[in-house]
């Protein structure tokens, strides 16, 4: 064997190819991309009257009564899209306990729930990315009368958006029934707008 | 609904594995195939840049040595690269890669994503540009996932040729890995995610105004360039810290279901290249059967374990099975799927924190990893993992029946059996030492931060079992971003590619040698289910054997404790 003829394509190999892989093949990815689906491949960014105001696909925190409020989170100091993350606390900590025991009574109390009924799981743990933009539609239901009330609106048109805005598992059989919270907000925005505080 | 997905998944798995094993027998033995027109001007252009004559074929040494020059010559560019990269034009603004670049990570993550591990001990958006993300890492996913192909080629011929001294021509099979399988599986695959929401940018990180008010910065990047591959070359980095959770990675079920199949569908359709190439199918078959039968069970234990509530939970009134560290999106069923389907196929790309899973869901991820693999397994690695516990089973089988063992038609001889031996010992040597290492140590326990006690030494013995399995997820609790975690985690996967690499091709070149002995009466059969049966039951001793104490440590005594 001749070793420095193979080390000398091992070199040019190693050139040649990440040339191949590493720019040739992102461009002409990056070029199909824009041609096939530009907006997904800018981010999925939601506008409302030229402002962007979001992503489609990444979660962000609700505070206030009259929205849907997401599940809590651990990236950063919540909903940090540039620190994605959960707390990786292993399900005997007694911090993970803990904090799911206040994470519970605080979503009870928020929501006007009876201190024994039953809290969709969703709702007090931390998803693994920090940016779940996702409820449970059990999760969404528990929070129709609390909004109802702040915006003046009926029970059941909040009920029909929620309704109309949960995804069923994709093609029938692939993950869990979902909400997306922003989309769902901005629906309500449409129904009954908000005064900006 | 979760077992529909389960069962249609498996289905497919099983399904494309046939057609998909063909056509890679076909590459491999370089008959025609639907794409040669578009590929074979570009495959002679690079056969001509690197000096490579076609049908000049390799010794096993040489094989070997070609493959260590490839990947030392991979690793050290990346190297070079990540040390360099803040001088990189593009984006992320310097004030958001808040990771120092140090020595030893750079080093970590050079040997890292060229042995396929991917281990990461950085999160990607505060930590890398743009440009090291699509040059460094994108292409390192492609050429570390084809040089595993490859050494599960050239593995395949010690088997299929009858007397040889070589196994083939290690660039060849890594241009066509490259050419003929991964880049236009890719290219489709990955238009798929991007049509589906994976974003393919280089915006800097975007700030939007918020529905209720104030700002939210989104990362943003090339992550689509990366996504696919990541899968198909069983590697699994993720572009973010979150990896498959995040939603820019795997926006939606599809995208994962996509991703799963990327992961599973080759290395168990190289039990029938296997088949084919040796003129034995039913004895690719039949390791098929293993692989699908220890998937189903670890799915289902795994599936069992998350989907209750989780039992410390049980006086807080809470509704649901384990969502700790999962996404609505994915509910329990996508999560377990991923979960068990990455552990399985050397892949880090997890869509769920392990972390919090439940003691028993980690035990199965943790045994899957411990096993080296062997349920489908890493692109072209996988193979070999099951064959080498195969070529055990073989070798007890004969000591039963007392005859010479042999494997289609190979006598597996005192010096063969030397290897086989020592590639079963390598794997439980250096996870078990690395973790009393750690375990014993100031510097090694200082990673410790989230959980302590039996989690704490489980998030330790995963760690290594991921870096030796060159699988790469983590229990992120654990903090990997040490002078000690970037050194021992490297040696492992140093230890889990180049030594077993070396083992499993030095033993296929002295099986090329022998000529094919004919089948007799005396023959223990290495095509049915009995055989099956024998190679699963040698699978779970050599697990049981090596690794029960360390085990019995970690979630075995967290499931106990109450």
């Amino acid at each position: 064997m001749k070793l420095r003829k193979n080390i000398w394509t091992a070199v040019v190999g190693v050139i040649s190819l990440t040339v191949l892989t590493g720019c040739i093949f992102p461009l002409v990815l990056f070029v199909l991309g824009r041609l096939l689906s530009p907006g997904q491949a800018a981010g999925s960014l939601v506008t409302r009257n030229g402002v962007v105001i979001g992503s489609r696909l990444i979660g962000q925190d609700f505070t206030r009564p009259e929205y849907f409020h997401s599940r809590p989170s651990a990236a950063g100091s919540g909903y940090d899209g540039t620190a994605s993350g959960g707390t990786n606390l292993g399900p005997s900590n007694p911090k993970l306990i803990g904090d799911i025991r206040k994470l519970a009574e605080d979503y009870r109390k928020s929501n006007g729930l009876p201190a024994d009924a039953a809290v969709p799981i969703d709702a007090v743990t931390r998803s693994g990315s920090g940016l779940d933009p996702h409820i449970s539609p059990r999760n969404a239901e528990l929070q129709i009368a609390r909004i109802a009330r702040a915006r003046g609106l009926d029970k059941d048109a909040v009920q029909r958006l929620v309704t109309n805005h949960t995804q069923e598992p994709q093609l029938g059989f692939m993950g869990s029934p979902h909400v997306s919270v922003l989309d769902l907000n901005l629906a309500l925005d449409r129904a009954a707008p908000l005064i900006p505080r | 609904m979760r077992s529909l997905e389960y069962i249609v998944f498996l289905s497919l798995v099983v399904g494309l594995a046939w057609p998909a094993g063909l056509y890679l027998a076909r590459v491999f033995e370089g008959k025609p195939t639907f794409l040669d027109p578009a590929l074979q001007p570009i495959e002679s252009l690079l056969y001509r840049l690197l000096g490579v004559r076609k049908s000049r074929e390799m010794t096993a040494g040489v094989y070997t040595v070609c493959f260590l020059l490839f990947s030392g010559v991979s690793t050290g560019g990346l190297f070079l690269l990540l040390l360099v990269q803040h001088w990189l034009p593009g984006g992320p603004a310097d004030h958001y890669l808040t990771t120092p670049m140090t020595t030893d990570l750079a080093a970590n993550t050079a040997i890292s994503f060229s042995t396929t591990t991917t281990w990461q001990a950085y999160a990607g958006e505060t930590t890398l540009r743009y440009l090291t993300q699509v040059l460094g890492l994108v292409s390192q996913n492609f050429l570390a996932g084809a040089a595993g192909l490859a050494l599960g080629i050239a593995f395949i011929r010690g088997f299929a040729r009858e007397p040889s001294a070589t196994l083939g021509n290690f660039w060849v099979d890594l241009v066509r890995a490259l050419l003929w399988v991964l880049l236009p599986v890719a290219l489709v695959g990955s238009l798929v995610l991007i049509w589906q929401g994976v974003p393919l940018n280089l915006a800097p990180y975007t700030e939007v105004h918020k529905l209720e008010g104030g700002v939210q910065t989104i990362a943003q990047g090339p992550v689509a360039a990366l996504e696919f591959i990541k899968n198909l070359g069983t590697n699994g980095g993720g572009f973010f810290n979150a990896n498959g959770a995040h939603p820019f990675e795997n926006p939606t079920p599809l995208v994962n279901f996509l991703a799963m199949l990327a992961i599973a569908v080759l290395p168990a359709s190289l039990t029938i290249t296997f088949g084919r190439m040796t003129g034995r199918p039913r004895a690719g078959l039949v390791l098929l059967a293993v692989m699908v039968v220890l998937f189903v069970g670890g799915l289902a234990l795994c599936d069992f374990a998350e989907s209750a509530t989780p039992p410390r939970l049980a006086d807080l009134h809470v509704s649901g099975g384990n969502m700790e560290g999962k996404e609505v999106r994915f509910g329990i069923g996508s999560s377990v799927l991923a979960a068990v389907v990455t552990s399985n196929g050397a892949t880090g790309s997890y869509n769920s924190m392990d972390d919090s899973y439940q003691p028993v869901g980690v035990l199965v991820l943790l045994v899957n990893l411990l096993l080296g693999e062997v349920i489908f397994g890493g692109l072209g690695t996988g193979l070999y993992s099951i064959i080498m516990i195969a070529l055990v089973a073989v070798f007890l089988g004969g000591l039963m029946i007392g005859r010479t063992p042999e494997y289609l038609g190979k006598k597996i001889t005192a010096s063969e059996t030397r290897l086989i031996v020592l590639y079963a010992l390598l794997t439980p040597a250096v996870v078990l030492v690395l973790t009393a290492l750690a375990i014993g140590t100031n510097a090694g326990r200082a990673g410790l931060v989230t959980n302590g006690g039996t989690r704490g030494f489980t998030e330790v013995l995963f760690a290594y079992a991921s870096s030796m399995a060159n699988n790469g997820q983590n229990m992120a609790g654990l903090n990997a971003n040490s002078v000690f975690y970037n050194l021992t985690t490297a040696i492992a996967m140093l230890a889990g590619r180049f030594g077993l690499a070396a083992i499993v091709l030095a033993l296929a070149g002295r099986l090329g040698a022998q000529r094919r002995w004919p089948t007799t009466l005396g023959t223990l059969p290495s095509d049915s289910a009995m055989f099956g049966v024998l190679v699963f039951g040698t699978i779970l001793v050599i697990g049981a054997l090596s690794f029960l104490p360390a085990l019995a440590l970690g979630p075995m005594a967290e499931a106990l404790q109450h």
